[in-house]
């Protein structure tokens, strides 16, 4: 797999963003609605909101340059033991150097320009979840630690290897083991090794009538046992609930041996949950190996929305209520303006003047007619799902509240469009990255009445902290509700500048990363919402859940670890 | 007609003011306590409501474009009728102008007259800035016409005391909070919260201010910029009222007939008027770093929150802060050296002597940071005899000496000359005080100097310790920093080459004497009040006694003191003084106060106060405060 997947960017390797020979921007490959399309517009913006230019350009080396990669260094006795097992190694520099990170840009950045300081100094392929008990065994014999691997696709520094490690590093890839073991359909349950992939998961269950519904944006690449350890969240959880909603049994190898529940019930009262300690460990405690999940019949009918608000106060409100209601579709998101005009130059070419047309007589009708500020208004995304008529039951509802906070329907298609952005635009990276733009995304949970304050305060604080920090254009600073809870929100940004004339832009990144982060705790918001902690994060983590609390994780740690084979160092 | 647009805080909302009143009307805040006050008194909402919508017209203001055209007209016409002429530094404005697109704004002036709002207002107007909407005291609403006139040009209202009246507080700090959430206008308050009689800053108020930083606090603006502005007047136009207030005859009310009395105020002549617009300062970056933000998650923000300590901690040093830039940024004239040297050379000053100690307390002024104005066309003299020309009503020159007038009172009435003679150190004494904001520090230091009679720094600095502490009511130190306060003032001393200091001693040099004695002269009158009043209290034999009773007792007592001519100290006379004096005693727990159904009383702990008396008295060595490390 790590063959068709990018080795210093994120995704496939035949899909990215390109300007062609007309110096027009094009998505390449099969794999996307957009893919193979081309997108006048996107030049423009890039120049525009960005201040980049096709003129400046820097390329990222082609291959790694195997001779800058950290020898491995390994135990010969370790070897002997581990060949002993018929488990698959290697201590090749590309598979190494592959499981040494995760997508944070400071990540990508060194891949593409200079190299880590530690990597992994082999790589392990159990098969099964015996194979994983041999590995912890030998690795508790010979001393050495472990850094689980699931799909990469971590945002936190998890991956990242402590550089101060003195021990011979594995990496524990879980990608073979990804067989759905059983299927319930009288529980509803599924029997899943950790190591499947999200996207292989559903295609699988689909061919048995089933789904999980669990679609976190990574879903192409991240897997079920990552999804457990970094407490995920999928875009429906409205309808099937985040990744806590949905386990029903975990097992987990530690140092310690095996943990797992008794029996696979909905619910019990046996004193704390002991999936809880699990879920959100981030590998500190063990490779969660095998995962009974919840099943669902595959919805019979889906259908997209959009909603346009005068502006994002509105919008707000709107999702406020109708999480009041508790009528929120599989999915609602509502993007900020910035974000809204972003979705357009990602347009692609249209095919005919009829469609045009009809899209200049959209827009008049939005602001002329209607007196939408098109500098002001933003956007709902919509994705309902069940049988056709409660959708349609469904859909008129939430349209009739939208109305009530001045919502103008505003078709299926640009909601598609906006849930297909979601996919294309961790891609998007990658051609900033060619032209001085740096960004990244981070997240938050916030209460309802804090919303508004939080967005504008963080965006303020980006678009501050650039100038100060000596950034010379105007970054892009965005965000958008992606989630709707009873009580609040999960909100989404996304935060991008043009580094050109900044000597070390990495370190200016993180300064400005780190002050987004600070304002949202002064805004009560909180830590992560569902990108975990690792150790991007941790620096926050005893004044987010107190002295007490910290000391509670760690004594779990030292009971379970005592050793600290699991050393990745991520959370506490 | 004069086309007033004036820029807008990027954020606004546009709104009426009746639309004001009804978010802060319909607001979670009022609506709780409206509901919580309606449980507790057992009444229905609707009546608590009605209260609350008197209390909302009371207080709201009511900008009309009318009104302050009608008012910049008419002022334009009677401030050059009266004043000679009005300087802005103009790159203070453009800072404002600046900060009211960026953030809400809130415009801290100093406080010296009634015309300190008016001339603000119709500064901004003039620049074509948007006009402040203004917490004014309820005194003024009491003037008929011109009441309604100061609230259509946007001022509100609000009762000096309401500390009890949880729905009164509630409805005046969400209109407060509103205005300044949606940037409807810049909020004006005095944070010195009433007029100084004495041209001493005040302490600061910090309910006002606390209010106007909540919205910053729980984030729901971005940041708050806090503007210091210094209004200084070269002759302020209450200065003969405020010496009667300061004496005990009362204040008469404000009332438009009063005003029109005023009249007569036209006919003469006040000078010039500095106003100086301070740097603007980021709340968001005074913050940073000092507020510990869970008391602020952890309940919803609607419901009314005690301060924490912290919270109220940082309050009180963004106050004093406040009040320190305004200090920096006050104008002095030549008339306040003038005064300054006058007053320590009673009852007569040679004409050419007081030319030449004025210029030389103008280097010293400019030495220690003084802003000063100084007539840079005219000789020394000529500015010299135009001040006193403008102060005839105080000074005048008789046979080449400068005399004290005995200023009396209008009706004729044969005051005793104690009065008289009060009444025009006073006013001179109004213009001194001026400088003493800049002097304080340095001259503290020559007061410890002169009262331990030692070299030894650390004597010295423990006695500047106890003086800066028994006069923090009556100067702005800010708090917790004496020791850096200390080194301030001796690297003034330094910088003038009054002392020599070395890791153990401050010497004071040969030449530097005469400086010395000067500036401890300069607070001479403080040191000899607080001794009379200390030696009143031990001599007062009540069990207990109301503030109305202490200053009328100390008044009696001064005056015997003065008229056989025991002191020369006037300005013990001054209420001001007893105030502060009494307020420190408090502090220091030489008297306790004590709350009675009736107000306040207060009795003296005798042993404490012969202690306190007898460090200010002697030359006794002070016994250490705290040890220093220096």
């Amino acid at each position: 797999k790590q063959e068709i997947l990018k080795w210093n960017g994120w995704g496939y390797n035949d899909s990215k963003f390109i300007f062609n020979k007309k110096g027009q921007a094009e998505f390449t490959g099969k794999r996307y609605r957009l893919s193979g399309m081309v997108l006048p517009v996107l030049k423009e913006w890039m120049e525009k909101s960005l201040g980049a230019s096709l003129e400046h350009k820097i390329t990222s080396r082609a291959f790694l340059n195997t001779s800058d990669v950290p020898p491995s260094i390994v135990n010969e006795e370790f070897l002997q033991d581990l060949r002993a097992t018929k488990i698959s190694y290697s201590q090749e520099a590309e598979d190494r150097v592959f499981r040494a990170h995760g997508h944070c840009l400071h990540e990508i950045f060194v891949l593409r320009e200079g190299m880590f300081k530690r990597i992994p100094d082999i790589v392990v392929w159990p098969g099964c979840h015996d194979d994983v008990v041999k590995i912890v065994e030998l690795a508790c014999k010979h001393n050495l630690c472990i850094i689980p691997f699931g799909g990469g696709t971590s945002v936190s520094s998890a991956l990242e290897c402590p550089a101060d490690e003195r021990r011979t590093i594995v990496s524990l890839d879980t990608s073979q083991m990804n067989r759905i073991l059983w299927i319930d359909e009288k529980n509803l349950t599924a029997h899943i090794e950790a190591g499947i992939i999200g996207q292989d998961l559903e295609r699988q269950l689909g061919e048995s009538g089933y789904c999980t519904g669990h679609e976190p944006d990574s879903m192409e690449f991240s897997s079920l046992g990552g999804w457990v350890a970094t407490r995920a969240s999928g875009m429906k959880k409205n309808i099937y609930g985040n990744i806590e909603d949905l386990v029903v049994h975990i097992k987990m190898v530690t140092p310690r041996g095996v943990i797992e529940k008794s029996c696979q019930v909905p619910r019990m009262s046996t004193g704390p949950d002991i999936h809880h300690f699990i879920m959100g460990s981030e590998g500190t405690l063990g490779v969660v190996t095998e995962v009974t999940i919840k099943i669902r019949p595959i919805p019979e009918y889906q259908k997209y929305g959009s909603v346009v608000f005068p502006n994002f106060d509105r919008g707000v409100a709107c999702l406020r209520e109708i999480a009041k209601q508790r009528c929120a579709p599989a999915s609602i998101r509502l993007v900020d303006n910035a974000q809204f005009q972003f979705g357009h130059a990602l347009k692609p070419q249209v095919a005919s003047i009829f469609t045009s047309f009809l899209d200049g007589l959209k827009k008049f009708y939005i602001t002329k007619f209607k007196g939408f500020d098109p500098n002001e208004l933003c956007v709902a995304t919509l994705l309902f799902e069940g049988d056709r008529e409660k959708v349609l039951q469904h859909e008129k509802q939430v349209y009739d509240i939208a109305a009530k906070f001045g919502g103008l329907a505003a078709g299926e298609d640009n909601g598609q469009r906006g849930y297909m952005l979601t996919f294309v635009i961790a891609y998007l990276r990658d051609l900033g990255l060619d032209y001085y733009v740096i960004g990244e995304s981070f997240e938050t949970s916030v209460p309802w009445d804090r919303v508004i304050d939080l967005c504008r305060n963080v965006k303020e604080r980006i678009v501050r902290e650039c100038k100060e920090k000596g950034v010379q254009f105007a970054p892009f600073s965005t965000c958008r509700v992606t989630q709707t809870y009873d009580a609040g929100a999960c909100v989404y940004f996304y935060f991008a500048f043009n580094y050109r004339g900044i000597s070390d832009p990495i370190h200016v990144y993180e300064q400005i990363e780190t002050a987004a982060r600070e304002e949202i705790l002064a805004n009560g918001g909180s830590l992560s919402h569902h990108h975990g902690v690792g150790k991007l994060r941790k620096q926050w983590m005893k004044e987010s859940i107190s002295d007490v609390g910290l000391g509670m994780l760690k004594s779990v740690k030292e009971y379970v670890d005592p050793n600290n084979i699991f050393g990745n160092r991520n959370l506490l | 007609m004069k086309c007033y647009t004036p820029v807008i805080y990027k954020g606004l909302s546009a709104c009426k003011p009746s639309a004001i009143k009804n978010s802060v009307l319909q607001s979670e805040q009022v609506q709780y306590v409206i509901k919580q006050l309606s449980k507790e008194m057992g009444e229905s909402t609707d009546i608590i409501q009605e209260e609350a919508i008197e209390i909302l017209d009371e207080m709201g203001h009511n900008l009309h474009i009318g009104a302050i055209r009608f008012f910049a007209f008419s002022l334009s016409k009677i401030f050059k009728r009266i004043f000679q002429r009005v300087c802005v530094n103009e790159e203070g404005i453009q800072k404002l102008q600046q900060a009211i697109q960026e953030h809400p704004v809130v415009l801290l002036p100093s406080h010296r007259s009634y015309i300190d709002f008016l001339m603000l207002s119709y500064l901004l107007y003039t620049h074509d800035l948007a006009l402040p909407v203004i917490a004014a005291g309820m005194d003024f609403l009491g003037m008929k016409i011109v009441g309604e006139l100061l609230r259509r040009s946007g001022a509100f209202f609000m009762r000096r005391t309401f500390g009890g009246n949880r729905l009164y507080w509630a409805v005046f700090a969400e209109y407060v909070k509103t205005m300044l959430r949606n940037g409807y206008a810049p909020i004006e308050f005095f944070l010195e919260g009433t007029r100084s009689r004495t041209a001493k800053t005040l302490t600061p108020k910090f309910g006002l201010l606390s209010i106007v930083m909540e919205p910053f606090f729980k984030r729901e603006v971005f940041d708050t910029y806090l503007v210091p502005i210094s209004i200084s007047y070269e002759r302020i136009l209450e200065e003969s009222l405020y010496a009667y207030e300061l004496l005990g005859v009362p204040k008469p009310k404000e009332s438009t007939s009063g005003l029109l009395k005023a009249r007569k105020i036209l006919s003469d002549n006040f000078g010039s008027i500095h106003v100086y617009f301070g740097q603007p300062v980021s709340l968001r970056t005074l913050a940073s770093g000092r507020i510990n933000r869970c008391p602020y998650n952890l309940v919803p923000r609607h419901l009314p929150q005690r301060l924490s300590e912290e919270i109220q901690e940082f309050v009180t040093d963004v106050a004093y802060k406040m009040e320190l830039l305004q200090i920096e940024n006050m104008v002095l004239s030549p008339w306040v050296l003038i005064a300054s040297v006058l007053l320590q050379n009673l009852p007569a000053i040679d004409f050419e002597l007081l030319v030449e100690k004025t210029l030389w307390l103008k280097g010293l002024t400019q030495a220690f940071g003084g802003f000063l104005e100084w007539p840079d066309n005219l000789c020394a003299n000529k500015a010299v005899t135009s001040s006193l020309a403008l102060h005839s009503n105080i000074v005048s020159l008789v046979n080449g000496q400068v005399v004290l007038n005995d200023v009396g009172m209008e009706d004729g009435a044969t005051e005793e000359l104690v009065f008289k003679q009060a009444l025009s150190i006073l006013m001179c004494g109004a213009y001194r005080n001026q400088l003493l904001n800049v002097f304080v520090r340095p001259s503290l230091v020559a007061v410890a100097l002169q009262m331990t009679q030692s070299f030894r720094k650390e004597e010295i600095y423990s006695c500047f310790n106890f003086l800066r502490d028994i006069f923090s009511d009556e100067f702005i130190f800010f708090p917790g920093i004496a020791l850096k306060d200390f080194e301030e003032g001796c690297f003034l001393l330094t910088k003038c080459d009054v002392i020599q200091v070395t890791p153990q001693e401050i010497l004071v040099t040969e030449r530097g004497n005469s400086v010395a004695v000067f500036l401890a002269a300069l607070f001479r009158p403080f040191m000899e009040g607080y001794q009379i009043i200390s030696r009143y209290l031990s001599k007062e034999t009540k069990e207990a006694f109301t503030e109305k009773q202490f200053i009328l007792g100390i008044r009696n007592f001064a005056f015997q003191l003065l008229e056989i001519g025991s002191t020369q100290c006037y300005e013990v006379l001054s209420s001001d003084l007893q105030k502060n004096a009494l307020a420190t005693f408090v502090r220091l727990d030489v008297v306790k106060k004590m709350k009675t159904t009736n107000g306040f009383t207060y009795t003296i702990n005798k042993e404490a106060l012969s202690k306190t008396a007898e460090m200010f008295d002697s030359q006794i060595p002070i016994r250490k405060l705290v040890t220093a490390r220096l």
